[in-house]
Formats: structure tokens, sequence, C-alpha cells
């Protein structure tokens, strides 16, 4: 039976009002040091009441803050799979390196991921593949043994990435909901456009580039394959020629930029979510828009401690979903 | 089977009574339902807010009550409330298909301005101060179940006045 999130949409609504604007990032940008930046986060509603003074630990907190909220509103996070399942991915990676290197994973594990880290770790070092997720088993064993077999630590960030991302993008079609759909489809292109245009600096070879791209819809991956086997300024050319011509100049300025345009891309698409009463589009706008304001906080927050100035900052600054 | 017919007249007319109250009333239970939920999203946020939402959450109400006031005028029309009245089939049908009306066009009113009633219940949880504007959308759904309920009436006085 479908899903009912009537509930939770009324919650978001209300809750929607309390995102930052820009011009409440604005404030942040010009407060006069970090204390003040604090503050002014503190008196928006954010952290615990009890005067957190370290960013990170602020920024954590909030993050632990909306999965909570997310978990209260919603029956089944599942239909939610899609936002969780890089965390499993990274902490796939994290597990297969440091049961290689021996070393303690403390600390490097993601909160907020469809399976537990640590029963992931548990199955990993028991080579108990079999117990772990149908989207995990595979790519653990591979990553695993291509590691042991090669030492090779990219190749095994290629095997994860690449089975992250496969099954993104098939959460995506089978979820039946055209803005998951095309998150996950942006999520994919956005990645294979990034290991094109690293794989192109870095002047990897064509079958490596095409083992480590991902399939998806709105790009051709042998023409991007192809492409970054020449130079970064082919893939360039052929991005052109896609619905990503928009990200040729984001490209050619810095990845972060890139970066900043596919979440201003993002945004400007679940924008129409705002008013939209039922299903699941509203929540899942709700939570790009926090984890885009979070993104946003944590480089003013990061400018401050680190004395960059204003315009540096406003240059990577996402768009607000309010 | 004529025999039959010289009694089905009561039979059919309280079918109709019993449509009438039936869709009617199921439309508003399942709109009073959808609408209650989204009230206590917001409500879960801000308590303030009940009575904005709660007349959110009473619009689609009004639909199971025209349902209820058509069915007390047949029931009243055929004297199974008050004096006993001999109904002859011709006129049973009649009083059933009286009751069509406002038994379809309740039913399905009250489950669209439910809908309108949760966007609404969003709206006025985003800007409360646009309450005004925000009642008067689901409201206007209202006008359909109206008419159902006036021609529901008119034919139940029509026929008795045969």
């Amino acid at each position: 039976m479908q899903q009912d999130y009537t509930y939770a949409v009324a919650r978001i609504r209300f809750r929607e009002t309390r995102l930052l604007s820009d011009a409440d990032l604005n404030s942040l940008l010009s407060a006069r040091d970090i204390d003040a930046a604090l503050r002014l986060l503190r008196d928006k509603g954010w952290g615990d009441g009890s005067g957190v003074k370290d960013p990170e630990a602020l920024l954590s907190l909030e993050e632990q803050r909306l999965w909570d909220f997310i978990g209260e509103i919603v029956e089944d996070k599942s239909a939610l799979d899609f936002l969780r399942v890089p965390n499993d991915f990274h902490n796939l990676k994290v597990t297969v390196k440091c049961i290689v290197r021996d070393e303690k994973p403390d600390g490097l594990f993601l909160n907020n991921s469809v399976t537990d880290p640590v029963e992931l770790y548990d199955a990993v070092k028991k080579r108990e593949y079999d117990h772990l997720p149908e989207y995990l088993c595979e790519p653990a064993r591979e990553a695993m043994s291509t590691l042991l077999q090669t030492g090779d630590g990219q190749l095994c960030d290629m095997i994860i990435d690449k089975a992250c991302m496969e099954y993104v993008y098939r959460l995506g079609k089978e979820s039946g909901n055209e803005l998951i759909e095309l998150y996950c489809e942006l999520f994919t292109a956005a990645s294979d456009i990034k290991i094109a245009v690293r794989s192109a600096k870095t002047n990897k070879k064509h079958d490596f580039i095409l083992r480590a791209l991902a399939q998806c819809d709105t790009l051709d991956i042998k023409k991007l394959a192809s492409a970054a086997a020449v130079s970064v300024d082919e893939v360039l050319s052929y991005l052109g020629s896609t619905g990503y011509s928009g990200a040729v100049d984001a490209i050619r300025t810095s990845m972060s930029a890139f970066e900043k345009w596919c979440d201003d891309h993002l945004t400007d698409e679940m924008k129409s979510q705002k008013w939209e009463p039922f299903g699941v589009g509203p929540i899942v706008a709700y939570i790009n828009a926090r984890e885009n304001e979070m993104k946003a906080v944590r480089l003013i927050l990061c400018a401050k401690v680190n004395g960059l100035s204003e315009e540096t900052v406003k240059e990577r600054l996402r768009s607000m979903y309010v | 089977m004529s025999e039959f017919f010289a009694n089905s007249g009561l039979f059919f007319a309280l079918l109709g009574a019993a449509v009438a109250t039936f869709l009617a009333g199921i439309g508003s239970a399942i709109g009073v339902g959808k609408a209650g939920v989204a009230a206590a999203g917001v409500l879960a946020e801000d308590p303030s807010m009940f009575g904005k939402v709660l007349i959110f959450q009473l619009l689609p109400a009004t639909q199971g009550i025209y349902g209820l006031l058509v069915a007390f005028l047949i029931l009243t029309n055929v004297g199974l409330i008050g004096e006993v009245k001999e109904v002859t089939w011709l006129q049973g049908l009649l009083y059933f298909a009286a009751s069509l009306p406002i038994a379809f066009a309740g039913y399905f009113s009250a489950v669209h301005q439910s809908k309108c009633a949760v966007a609404a219940i969003g709206t006025v949880a985003k800007k409360p101060d646009q309450m005004g504007k925000a009642l008067i959308l689901p409201a206007m759904v209202e006008t359909y179940a109206i008419l159902a309920l006036l021609i529901s009436i008119l034919a139940v006085f029509g026929i008795a006045a045969m």
C-alpha cells in the first residue's frame, strides 16, 4: 500500500518557514567572527540549546536532528533510501580499507546510512558477505578481493563508487516518482561527469574510464569515456551537446563550481515542491534544502575560522530553497 | 410480482435515505480524516494554530450533514418517522432518485474538498496571515454540495406534493 505523507508534508510546511534564506546567509557572512555567526545560528533555532561552540559538532548535531525528524514523520524510510545509500557505500570504503590496513574505523563512519556501519564492518571482516544487503554484497566482495590482490585503493574506490551510482540510479527508476528519478539521474550524471573530468586530467585509459562510468539516461557514457580519454576540452565539448551545456563554464572554473551548479540546478527543480500538498516530493525537497543549508553554513563557518574573504565564500554559496 | 410492487415503495424510499446518508457520510469521514491528519501535523509543530486548522478540518464535514438532512426529509415524507403514509412503488423509486444528487455530489465534493483543505492547511502553516484567502479556496468546493442538496430537497418536496 502506498505510504500517505499528508502528516509529514504538513509538518514540513511549518519547518520550511525556519529554513535559512539568502538574506540569512548574508547576515551570517557579515557576522564579525565565528562566535557572532554561531550566535546568529542559535537564534535561528540551530543546536540543542546547550551552546555548542564547535562548528563541526553543531553541523553534526543538525544532520542528526534532520534525520531524527524524518524518522519521526515518515513511517517507512525506505522510500528515502536513495538519499542515504551513498553513506553506506562510503562506510563500505572505510570498512574495506581499515580491514586491509588493520586499522580501527573510529570516527570515520557516516551516520544516517541504511545499513548499520558496525554490522557492515563485522560482516566484511568475517567475510560473511551474504549477511549484507544485496546492494552491498557484491561490491564488498569485489572491492575486498581487489584491494587484497592489487593493493590499489583507487581501483577499490572505483568499484564501490560505480556500485553506488548504479544502485542510486536503480532506486530512482524503481521509485515511480518523477522528482526522485530526477534526483537519482542527476546524482549519477554528475558523478559520471566528475569521473570523466578527473580521468581526463590524470590521463586515464579509455577502458578504465568506461569501467568507472555508470549508465544514466542523460549521458551517453561511451561518448563521454571516449572524450575523457582525449582531453578535458573534449569532455566539455561533448557536454555542450547534452542537457548539461549550462555546466560547461562551471567545470572550466573548478570542480567545486560544478558541484555548486549541480546543487543549484537541483534546488531549482525542487522549488515546485514548496506548494505541493501530497506525496514524498516535499520531503525530498526539504531534506535537500537542509543539506544545502548545512553545506552553506559549513562554508561560512570555515571561512570565519580561516579568515577567508566574503567574496570567496559568496562565489561558492548555493542558492537557498526559500 | 404485483404484491412486490405494491409493497416496494417504502423499500426504495428507505434505500434512497440510506444511500444519501451512506455516500455523503463516507465522503465526509474520508475528508475530515484527511484534513485532520494534516491539521495534526501542523499542531505538532505549533499548537497555537489549533483554532485555525480546526476550521479547515471541519469544512468537508458538511456533506455528511446534507446527506443526513435529505435522508431525514425522505423518512418523514414516507412516514417512517412520524405519521404512517402509503407510498407507491413509483413514489419510492422517485425518492430514491431524489437522494442521488446529494449522495454522489456529497461524496466526491467532500473527498476533493479535503484535498483542497490539506493544501490550505499547508498555506496557513507557512503564512498564517493568509488564513482568509486560504479558507475561500476549499469553501468553493462546497458550492457543488449545496447545489446537489438544493436539487435533492426540491425533488423530495416535489414528490411529496404529487
